[in-house]
């Protein structure tokens, strides 16, 4: 028993001392039940995944997501370097205006999955993985020398706190006079929570409404602040939230997780990402390849399904197709919100339609999920 | 009320005595661990266990267990409820939570087991690592 053979988050690597974010000593305060994560040391979850969960859907969550990294383009030519780097047009955007797009390979894949903020013609801030950062950072810096532009790291003076869910707006309401309820979805701007200087940004990883705080205090006022946010949040039901559910709300509301569903041998049109892809714009990585797979077409595509059968289909487990096996699953789960065993997988062309059928291995049995479309869950706008 | 013909396994299985059929469920400390249990998958009644074969898997959010099975025998009865009801092994581990029932073909077995009191040490060993 409590062999946690699937769970990533379970898996304690206790080489050398664990990174601490800012806001690590309110983790422990709250209690929060700590494991190592991309070697930080982070709460998996508070009171419980599934209360976790459903809190965000129904009132709100506190999330520390400062080991994502936070990388800035400055220069005359950082909007070039960027548009060269990634997937999307990112010279629709205008300061205070964010945007989510792919850090492509040559073949059309992903390096990884980010979060462009246009901050001036001259400076843009860059949000990626904790899991990808040395990584992606190495390759911006190696593919951008062309440009006159400096690409730097700043991850380590940044902590970032999330907080999503209907009553959200509420909650940080309380910590700042920036006018929240005027931001509208993807924008972000500069301002001052608890008295601190903050980047307020109107995204998230929930599929709520919700705001993400870039601060860059110490970690005594950090702490501070993750702490009267979890306090003052009592009263609208607002809790804190672990890793745990970070990856069960995202999934539930089909938001891909690099590593699961995203990765170096799938292509951005593989990924159902189309949207993030603009073809028409300048030369950028990966671009060839892309217009190339888009002429011909893609053999196989990126789905959302539900199992009919009993069980849950968990990351790496086998898919069938028609009695063959084709590929693994990417994310799985039982959802917290929706209680339904639902996840993502690559299907080959032809079976990708909704309500086309399959088998998942799951320990020794071949049990059946249907496709079904995505997102399985969709926030209301009338909740907030 | 003590709990009296109770074994536990390292694996924080208990397994309750009844003549020479044994009640198996997870214990206190291992559904704390594992979190809301959202799925039981449990074994077929008449299926045939070696002691340490895996007898039923126990799924949470984030989390996939197996139950192995502390002694050797023969599944006689699972727990249904568990189907409908999973939470039920968080609410009430040591009751309502029971997951299968074992005839035992080798009873000596239960001597490898650890009893609560040496089980509790072992839970306090564990917290200390």
């Amino acid at each position: 028993m409590i062999n946690f053979i699937l769970s990533e988050f379970f898996i304690k690597k206790m080489e050398g001392a664990l990174k601490k974010t800012k806001f690590n000593e309110a983790h422990y305060v709250l209690k929060g039940k700590m494991i190592e994560f991309c070697g930080w040391d982070l709460p998996v979850q508070y009171s419980g995944v599934s209360a976790e969960h459903v809190a965000v859907r129904t009132s709100g969550g506190i999330f520390d997501v400062s080991h994502m990294g936070e990388i800035f383009f400055r220069g005359p030519q950082a909007l070039d370097a960027v548009q060269y780097l990634t997937s999307n047009d990112a010279a629709k955007l205008f300061p205070g205006k964010v945007q989510y797009s792919g850090l492509m390979t040559e073949k059309g894949c992903f390096v990884d999955d980010l979060l462009v903020h246009k901050i001036s013609d001259t400076e843009y801030f860059i949000v990626v993985n904790a899991a990808n950062l040395e990584k992606d950072y190495a390759w911006m810096k190696s593919k951008t020398t062309q440009f006159d532009v400096e690409v730097i790291n700043e991850s380590a003076d940044y902590a970032q706190v999330a907080i999503q869910g209907p009553k959200a707006g509420k909650l940080l309401a309380e910590f700042t006079k920036t006018d929240l309820a005027a931001m509208s979805y993807y924008t972000f701007t500069k301002g001052e929570v608890m008295g601190m200087d903050a980047i307020i940004a109107r995204t998230g990883y929930t599929g709520e409404y919700g705001f993400e705080v870039y601060i860059k205090d110490d970690a005594q006022k950090a702490s501070k602040l993750f702490l009267e946010l979890c306090q003052k949040g009592e009263k609208y039901g607002i809790v804190p939230v672990g890793l745990g559910a970070r990856d069960s709300l995202r999934l539930e509301c089909c938001m891909a997780l690099y590593g699961n569903d995203i990765d170096d041998s799938h292509t951005i049109l593989e990924a159902n990402l189309a949207w993030i892809l603009k073809l028409q714009k300048g030369d950028f990585i990966g671009k060839n390849v892309l217009l190339k797979q888009k002429e011909t077409g893609i053999q196989r595509k990126l789905v959302g399904f539900e199992m009919i059968g009993r069980g849950i289909a968990r990351h790496g487990y086998p898919v069938y197709v028609d009695g063959q096996q084709f590929e693994t699953i990417c994310s799985g789960t039982m959802t917290p919100f929706l209680k339904k065993a639902v996840g993502m997988t690559y299907l080959p062309i032809g079976k990708t339609e909704p309500g086309s059928e399959f088998q998942v291995k799951i320990r020794e049995e071949l049990v059946t999920a249907k496709v079904v479309a995505t997102p399985f869950y969709k926030f209301d706008q009338k909740s907030i | 009320m003590a709990r009296v013909n109770l074994f536990f396994s390292k694996d924080h299985e208990w397994l309750r005595v009844e003549g020479d059929m044994a009640v198996v469920g997870i214990t206190d400390y291992a559904q704390h661990e594992l979190g809301d249990v959202v799925f039981v998958d449990l074994p077929a009644v008449g299926k045939e266990l070696k002691k340490g074969d895996s007898g039923a898997n126990i799924e949470s959010v984030k989390a996939v267990s197996d139950v192995y099975a502390p002694v050797s025998g023969k599944i006689v009865e699972v727990n249904q409820n568990l189907s409908n009801a999973p939470v039920l092994i968080n609410q009430e581990p040591f009751a309502a939570g029971w997951i299968f029932k074992i005839s035992m073909t080798q009873a000596s077995e239960l001597q490898e087991l650890m009893d609560e009191k040496k089980y509790d040490e072992y839970l306090k060993g564990i917290a200390g690592e």
